[in-house]
């Protein structure tokens, strides 16, 4: 089941650069979601059954294969943009950092002083490449949505590195985490609404002017 | 049945009760719709708790047992213990007394039907001051003062900006929260450190503490620091002309005739904590309150503002107590019994001699406003004539405040005088008697600074169209006034009793001391004093009657002030109150820096010209906003950080994530 698994990080590995490469925001909405779906089917692999994990599984699912994409296609809709044009990198130069990243954490992850139980396997350096990805979009992008986009890559990287204290994690603190993304969702959600009726645009370097001098 | 009522009798419950409810008083006024009965309710409420809180804080001072309660309040703190010794129940006396006096003035000086803006703000802070301050003095877990303390220095804060729409009172409040959180600061290290030196946030007993470690000398400084800038010993007071200034008056009645007095509270009570304290910490006490006490009236003299002028009196007020405190350390220290005795009992009497008349000043300068409509002195003239029962009240408390025999700052001073000159013959701290002549010199300048602000503002003819129609002030605003000067009179009539309140807290404060010296001797100096006052007092009263009886006889005309029968007088003529101390003012110029544009007169005949003074606040003009215009000018760089650049931002956490991945290899 351990190799499946790892199989199902390399998948996630892929969408990370087509988050990164796509221009096109409700494509990179979808991988995001596929991504998603993929770390909710993640812990079913790798953990013994129990109804717990039924429960957190669906939870995770339910909110990050369908009520985020749905919320940010909406958002998506109503602004009216359908591409991240003019990034502050191009994608090119961010696959490429993505790729340089990827293969730092693997390095990285290497020098960790794990368990060894874990230390055969793909869980950590897929969380830290995961996690930088997340910070690329971050950084490099200029629209609101797409730093949302960022937000819930890079949230994804912590998830994976969660999976490896799922059996401890109590189930408050997994629906804390979840609702932890929701709630951030929301809230980004929000900011976008304030800010295309305030510049009437989503360019969040517009956010200078509000600097207070 | 029996011990419930013993219970609801405890006077220390009663005593915690009435601070509660005076800080809930405002509460109701919030919710009501219609402006006035709030304040109303407040009002009375106010002077119903202070008078059921006054009695019991009597008993609690004379009492020979401490109530302690124990608050179950689940903080990792240590057990939260309340308790009234007598030198907290001295403290409450004050709070009681200055709380429902300002509530009832405040009824005729900011009614809620002319503020409904502020009024309710208002009254809500100034119930939550007052209750924060009598709950601070029983506080006797550091986390918890301190938790006390803050709320005491933020209700402050939102009473001072009552009127925020003026960029003067903005101010004002910005360097007051700066001064005040520069203390708290220091009173976080000196909370810390008595932790650190007892194990427990519970405020150590008194003379359980060893003042030799260099540990002490920590906690001395912070002490210093924090608690005197709260009471606005000299370098520490830059917030305090400007707050006491700016606030409505009943506000700074509150704030200079209690608020300073917890500053001084924590270090009376700081120091209780030690057993045989160094001659430095007497040293530094006493020469810190001098100084204040010399530059606080100095600054006061200069002033042309007149509630300013009476916050520099604070200063100088406040100096007086510390020095008396000091000279009282340094007894305790050189193992004189006599000085500590004389010491601590001068400036305790004076603590609460300074609660009675500062209020009524603050007071009267409020009423003063109501009738003259501006704080300016050079603007006022002949009030007098409008308002003769607040003037004639005016009068008594700046006699009290300048230390003049009838009244009741004389006799704190005595026993000031009394304690230096009881050194001359002494074989050590023979210089204490140096201090005399500079107390003396104190008073003289208190003398110009008041002359100046009666004259100024009551006698003479209207200087500007505003101080021309002046009207006598109310009953609910002359009331309070009226009490304090009762008060006043009666501590100058009555000294001997006047120690006999303050012998328990002194008791508390030094029981060694006060097992040695026989209070009766001072009591029958005093008791001479009082015959002497008396005397005074009827001559005044007779000369007085015998005055009106004459004028009473034959016929009044009344012209203006220095009329002389001329025609054609006009109130410019006039010496103003910054020509009437010019003089004083040009010795003290190295510190004062008055600033004088004078006219340019040329030619035979001049055409006309103005002239204007200012008065500087050296220390914040000259040495701490130049320091702090150097912090943001050298600190600019790390504005450029904060640019706006969401993405960038990122970059920074990225960047951090990234150092620190790299250092863990």
């Amino acid at each position: 089941m351990i190799t499946l698994a790892d199989q199902f990080l390399v998948l996630v590995l892929l969408i990370n650069f087509v988050a990164l490469g796509t221009s096109r925001l409700i494509f990179s909405i979808r991988a995001v979601a596929a991504q998603g779906v993929i770390l909710g089917i993640l812990p079913a692999l790798i953990h013994p059954f129990s109804w717990h994990l039924v429960g957190i599984i669906l939870m995770i699912l339910v909110t990050k294969g369908f009520v985020i994409p749905l919320l940010l296609n909406r958002a998506v809709r109503s602004a009216e943009i359908k591409r991240e044009v003019e990034p502050f990198l191009g994608y090119v130069p961010t696959l490429l950092m993505g790729a340089v990243f990827t293969a730092l954490s693997f390095a990285f992850a290497g020098k960790l002083p794990l368990l060894p139980e874990h230390q055969n396997y793909m869980f950590v350096p897929a969380s830290m490449a995961t996690l930088m990805t997340g910070f690329l979009v971050l950084t490099t992008r200029r629209k609101a949505i797409s730093q949302v986009i960022g937000y819930l890559v890079l949230e994804n990287g912590i998830f994976i590195f969660g999976l490896l204290l799922a059996e401890a994690l109590p189930v408050m603190v997994e629906a804390g985490a979840l609702l932890d993304l929701l709630v951030g969702t929301f809230v980004m959600g929000i900011v976008i609404n304030h800010i295309s009726r305030e510049f009437s645009s989503l360019d969040t370097s517009r956010l200078t002017s509000l600097k207070e001098e | 049945m029996f011990s419930v009522l013993q219970g609801v009798c405890d006077p220390a419950v009663v005593a915690l009760v009435a601070a509660l409810v005076i800080g809930c008083a405002g509460i109701p006024g919030l919710f009501l719709r219609s402006p006035g009965p709030g304040q109303m309710f407040a009002t009375c409420t106010t002077i119903l708790a202070s008078l059921a809180g006054l009695p019991a804080a009597l008993i609690l001072l004379f009492s020979p047992v401490t109530t302690t309660f124990i608050l179950d309040w689940g903080l990792p703190f240590g057990p939260c213990e309340l308790a009234i010794d007598p030198l907290s129940a001295f403290f409450l006396l004050p709070i009681f007394i200055v709380a429902a006096a300002g509530s009832l003035f405040a009824l005729g000086y900011w009614p809620a039907k002319e503020h409904r803006a502020t009024e309710r703000g208002l009254t809500f802070f100034y119930g939550i001051l007052a209750a924060s301050m009598a709950i601070l003095v029983t506080a006797r877990n550091g986390a918890f003062f301190l938790m006390v303390w803050e709320i005491m220095a933020l209700s402050a804060y939102f009473l001072l900006v009552t009127e925020h729409e003026r960029e003067d009172v903005r101010r004002a409040g910005t360097v007051y929260l700066i001064a005040t959180h520069t203390g708290s600061a220091a009173l976080y290290v000196l909370f810390s450190l008595l932790a650190a030196q007892s194990g427990s946030f519970l405020l150590p007993a008194a003379g359980s503490l060893s003042a030799l470690p260099p540990l002490a000398m920590m906690i001395a400084m912070a002490t210093f620091i924090g608690f005197g800038a709260k009471a606005g010993i000299m370098p520490l007071h830059i917030w305090l002309p400007s707050a006491h200034a700016n606030a409505p008056s009943h506000v700074s009645a509150m704030m200079s005739g209690v608020m300073l007095k917890m500053g001084l509270y924590g270090i009376f009570r700081t120091l209780t904590f030690f057993h045989d304290p160094p001659l430095i910490w007497g040293m530094v006490l006493t020469v810190a309150g001098i100084s204040s006490a010399l530059l606080g009236i100095a600054f006061a003299v200069a002033q042309r503002d007149m509630k300013r002028l009476l916050a520099c009196s604070s200063i100088e007020n406040i100096g007086i107590i510390t020095t008396g405190l000091g000279v009282a350390m340094l007894g305790i220290s050189s193992h004189n019994a006599p000085l500590a005795y004389l010491g601590m009992a001068g400036s305790l009497l004076h603590i609460l001699n300074h609660s009675f008349f500062k209020p009524l000043l603050f007071l009267g300068s409020g009423a003063i406003i109501h009738a003259a409509g501006t704080r300016e002195m050079n603007l006022m003239g002949g009030l007098a004539k409008g308002m003769p029962r607040s003037a004639l009240l005016f009068l008594i408390g700046s006699v009290a405040i300048c230390g003049i025999p009838p009244l009741n700052g004389f006799v704190s001073e005595f026993l000031l005088y009394f304690g230096f000159f009881s050194q001359i013959q002494a074989s050590s701290l023979v210089y204490l008697v140096l201090l005399a002549p500079l107390l003396a010199l104190v008073g003289g300048l208190a003398v110009v600074a008041f002359t100046k602000l009666y004259s100024s503002v009551f006698l003479g003819t209207p200087r500007s169209p505003g101080a021309a129609h002046p009207h006598e002030a109310g009953f609910a605003m002359l009331c309070p006034m009226g009490l304090f000067t009762l008060l006043c009179l009666l501590v100058g009539l009555l000294p001997q009793q006047a120690l006999r309140l303050v012998a328990p807290a002194l008791q508390s404060f030094m029981p060694q001391v006060a097992a040695v010296v026989n209070p009766a001797e001072y009591a029958f100096v005093l008791g001479r004093i009082s015959l002497m006052v008396l005397t005074l007092v009827l001559i005044v009263v007779a000369v007085t009657l015998l005055w009106w009886w004459r004028v009473g006889r034959s016929r009044v005309t009344s012209a203006p002030t220095w009329g002389c029968g001329y025609q054609r007088g006009t109130a410019r003529m006039q010496y103003v109150g910054t020509s009437f101390s010019e003089l004083a003012v040009s010795v003290f110029n190295g510190i004062i820096r008055q600033r004088v544009k004078r006219p340019v007169l040329s030619g035979l005949f001049p055409g006309s010209s103005h002239c204007a003074d200012k008065p500087s606040e050296t220390l914040l003009e000259r040495i701490i906003a130049p320091l702090f215009s150097l912090a943001g000018v050298s600190f600019a760089f790390l504005r450029r950080l904060q640019h706006g650049q969401m993405h960038v931002y990122m970059i920074y956490i990225f960047a951090t994530l990234f150092i620190l991945m790299l250092w863990a290899h």
